[in-house]
């Protein structure tokens, strides 16, 4: 739910990473944290086990530039990718206005990848949201990785519908911005919409 | 379905950050603010220069959003009050109308029973305000405030 202050000017959205286990959603956001200039960006903030896997959700607030005198402010979420912490990731699609799927290039996770997507459409449409509504866009992460399936057959899969997609390697950079700079277009579009 | 929005306009706000900067005082509190669910913060008063307070209401959000979750598993609607000691700080938190959370930070100075007394008063007018504003938001006529934005702009805001 974007929250718009018409006082102090500023339009705050919610995007969140989403994804199956270890398939770089913290990446993403470490990386967009590393290379935002130090005043468009909040602390990041990792709530995550011993073994750094993402316990509950990552958390980085970003100003992405004013339009028309309105403050951008986007605040980035991923959630826990592993199977188990279900009832976490449902807590965290509340309120949210755009969704990355992030997934794993690697054959070997395509079974992960399909599960993550149905598990995501799940838990949206328990709260009434459909992930054909919303702002949304997909990212083929760790193409640099040997056995990755081709782009083709990625999309084919997990993007029929054919949003926004992304090649991407998280750790180096690659699509990151890209993939950010997309869904942020498609949300303030959205939000555009909704107040004419 | 579409995410309803939601907008602050300066007559509710001015009311709400009025509330706030009272509250600070009556509770002898160190900060207060108001931050909605998804942990977007409203208002704040008190000495807040020294505070993440972004940080703070992303993570008050999730602490209430797993608090909710934990209700529901025991069939409770809502744990509405939390309070978490510290040795110098404390913090207490509260569900004001099932819709906004109100957060005191304080200390040594203070009591936890004042505290609760003079949350309990500024819940309840929050609460009105809030619901003032919720009717406001959902009026057709309303003023949009992002309407006169063209797609234009947007695309300007991603070329650089």
């Amino acid at each position: 739910m974007s929250f718009i202050n018409v006082l102090s000017r500023e339009i705050n959205c919610k995007i969140v990473y989403y994804g199956p286990g270890l398939c770089g959603k913290t990446t993403n956001l470490q990386y967009i944290y590393n290379k935002t200039n130090p005043d468009a960006k909040g602390k990041m903030i990792s709530l995550a086990t011993e073994t750094e896997r993402t316990l509950f959700f990552d958390f980085l607030p970003l100003a992405l530039g004013e339009i028309r005198g309105f403050k951008t402010r986007f605040h980035l979420y991923t959630v826990p990718g592993q199977v188990f912490y279900d009832a976490s990731r449902k807590l965290i699609l509340k309120g949210v206005d755009g969704v990355v799927f992030v997934a794993d290039s690697q054959i070997a996770r395509t079974e992960a990848n399909l599960e993550s997507l149905e598990n995501l459409r799940t838990n949206l449409a328990e709260q009434a949201y459909s992930l054909d509504k919303l702002p949304y866009v997909v990212q083929y992460n760790k193409r640099d990785m040997p056995n990755v399936a081709p782009v083709e057959e990625l999309r084919a899969l997990l993007n029929p519908n054919g949003v926004p997609d992304f090649e991407a390697v998280a750790s180096t950079g690659v699509g990151v911005f890209e993939t950010l700079k997309a869904v942020a277009k498609l949300v303030l579009t959205e939000v555009k919409r909704q107040a004419g | 379905m579409t995410n309803p929005q939601m907008v602050m306009y300066e007559e509710e706000f001015t009311q709400i950050q009025a509330i706030v900067t009272r509250l600070v005082k009556e509770a002898n509190a160190r900060v207060v603010f108001v931050i909605d669910k998804n942990g977007q913060e409203i208002a704040k008063a008190g000495e807040v220069e020294q505070l993440d307070t972004t940080s703070l209401a992303s993570l008050t959000a999730g602490n209430i959003a797993a608090t909710g979750g934990m209700a529901k598993l025991l069939r409770e609607n809502e744990f509405t009050t939390q309070f978490h000691e510290g040795e110098r700080a404390n913090i207490h938190i509260q569900i004001v109308g099932n819709r906004v959370i109100l957060v005191v930070i304080f200390d040594s100075k203070t009591s936890l029973g004042l505290v609760r007394l003079r949350v309990k008063k500024a819940s309840e007018e929050l609460n009105s305000i809030f619901e003032a504003l919720l009717t406001k938001v959902s009026d057709p006529n309303r003023e949009a405030p992002f309407a006169e934005i063209t797609d234009d702009d947007i695309d300007n805001l991603f070329n650089d």
